[in-house]
């Protein structure tokens, strides 16, 4: 459970960052740093008559399919890197390689190779995510317990309950690690492919802004944004973090 | 399950240079109690390891009733294993725990129940392992290991560290349950008294590489604890006998009392015997 004194703090924390940014503005006194109020106004009008929530629609759509794709293929190679030595030496060298490509070059060249498609730009999205995610999983599958294991082997519990009830609840800390780490970096990757090679969703809107110079818009989406980010790992990843560690005391 | 046969040749980890476990041979009875007692690196650890089929990297056999014990397939023998540590899952709870070990039944939950009362844990079977002490964190490793209902039971000194009112309680119930099943027991530990308390025979094992050097029945009257008289003249005697029992080594004498058995081994012959 969230206590009391620990919400109240991450709202005092919100209130003066807000503060601060309101005194900022009218002390700077320029179009280029609207007032948060300025904002709050703008972002209201774009979401009652604007379009903000089909972008911010369809954004969450392709940050959720991204990130389901790299974990899933992140977690299941790096259990295979962190259990298998071979294929660890076999692929060590790739996954450097792939850990330090620029996020735009792999964008690029997937909208080269692929188009500018839906599935050019979840792919680009998820070839940046991957590495990470198995570079997490990876220490985890190496720091199984090979003592629980061997409980399981001896009492023959059957493959699919020992890789559930055994296996997977040792790598949990590890997965749940590369899972907010990855949403933090999908969502920013998101923002790029869709600036560079798609016509709808948030990214693409902040650069119409850009061209116009909206700077109120820009920050309006940004705050829609940051809500969206706070809502999901309140609602979504602390709750599911909570009821998988409520053993740990 | 019937009569078990182990006949270890050699047993050698990669790596190593002197084997682990040479020229190792026993049997046991079917629900016999058998304790082996040797000196660190005698072997011990991995004798049970390669009886419980976790290690069969080796040559020689684990036979029960002449067929091997563990086949390519499924092992044809219910086999329950208590390791030093407790070893239980922390994310599950007691009750899941023990469930994890069993078939997907419909009386498995209520047997398990059943266990867990009869350990004296019926209570606390909703909680986390964390949330128990070391001694009920061992009595649900034990009551894990009764669950299968094994026919082979496997424990490698699985009341070590634990005070001595705590051992003691937990050799009272593994007794309990041991007569309850009568699963073949085989019982590590380099304790001497435990393993004269609890057991019908002791095997000593000689230093690392192990082989047993010394057979011992016991034939003391049951119940019996730790610091009961007979079991403390049993003890006594061996360790007059053979002064450096428990550092594996038995010296070749001609005591009457010993005797060369078929196996090459030494059996202790008992003074007395009780019915």
């Amino acid at each position: 459970m969230l206590r009391p004194t620990d919400a109240w703090l991450r709202g005092l924390s919100l209130l003066v960052f807000f503060s601060l940014w309101q005194l900022a503005a009218l002390w700077v006194n320029k179009p280029l740093l609207p007032a948060p109020s300025v904002v709050l106004v703008s972002l209201w009008r774009e979401l009652t008559e604007g379009s903000l929530l089909h972008h911010l629609g369809v954004t969450l759509a392709r940050v959720a399919v991204s990130f389901v794709i790299a974990m899933a293929l992140g977690t299941a190679l790096g259990i295979v890197m962190g259990r298998n030595r071979r294929a660890d030496a076999a692929m060590d060298s790739l996954l450097v390689l792939a850990l330090n490509i620029p996020a735009l070059v792999t964008i690029i060249l997937c909208y080269i190779w692929f188009g500018l498609t839906e599935a050019a730009a979840v792919t680009a999205v998820a070839l940046n995510k991957i590495p990470t995610v198995v570079v997490t999983v990876r220490e985890g599958a190496r720091a199984v317990d090979r003592q629980l294991m061997e409980v399981a082997g001896v009492y023959r519990v059957p493959p699919l309950r020992t890789l559930i009830q055994v296996y997977l609840p040792q790598l949990f800390p590890y997965v749940m690690a590369a899972a907010r780490g990855g949403l933090a970096l999908i969502w920013k990757i998101v923002l790029v492919v869709e600036l560079l090679g798609r016509s709808d969703g948030v990214g693409f809107q902040l650069g119409t802004f850009f061209q116009f110079f909206d700077i109120t818009g820009i920050l309006a989406y940004t705050l829609a944004f940051a809500a969206v980010v706070l809502g999901v790992e309140a609602a979504l990843m602390r709750p599911l973090e909570r009821r998988l560690t409520r053993w740990r005391l | 399950m019937n009569h078990l046969d182990v006949n270890i040749r050699r047993k050698r980890y990669a790596g190593a240079g002197a084997a682990a476990v040479e020229t190792l041979r026993f049997s046991a009875f079917p629900g016999e109690f058998v304790a082996i007692v040797g000196p660190s690196g005698a072997g011990k650890s991995t004798l049970l390891n390669i009886i419980s089929g976790l290690d069969r990297d080796l040559d020689g056999e684990v036979q029960v009733d002449g067929q091997p014990l563990h086949p390519g397939g499924a092992t044809p023998v219910r086999i329950g294993f208590v390791f030093q540590e407790p070893r239980l899952m922390p994310w599950l709870t007691v009750l899941d725990n023990l469930l994890l070990v069993l078939d997907k039944e419909p009386q498995s939950v209520a047997r398990c129940r059943h266990l867990l009362s009869e350990v004296g844990l019926a209570e606390v079977e909703h909680a986390f392992p964390s949330q128990l002490s070391g001694g009920m964190q061992r009595r649900v490793a034990l009551a894990r290991a009764f669950a299968v209902r094994p026919e082979l039971l496997l424990m490698d000194e699985p009341f070590l560290s634990l005070d001595a009112p705590t051992a003691a309680r937990l050799r009272d119930l593994l007794l309990t349950l041991w007569g309850e099943l009568r699963p073949t027991v085989l019982f590590v530990t380099h304790h001497l008294r435990e393993a004269l308390a609890l057991a019908e025979r002791v095997l000593f094992l000689s230093r690392g590489p192990g082989r047993v050097v010394l057979e011992v029945p016991v034939h003391l009257a049951r119940p019996r604890q730790l610091d009961d008289a007979s079991v403390g003249e049993l003890h006594d005697r061996l360790l007059a006998q053979y002064p450096d029992l428990l550092s594996g080594l038995v010296e070749p004498d001609s005591q009457p009392e010993s005797d060369v058995g078929d196996s090459g081994r030494r059996v202790f012959q008992p003074l007395k015997t009780v019915p």
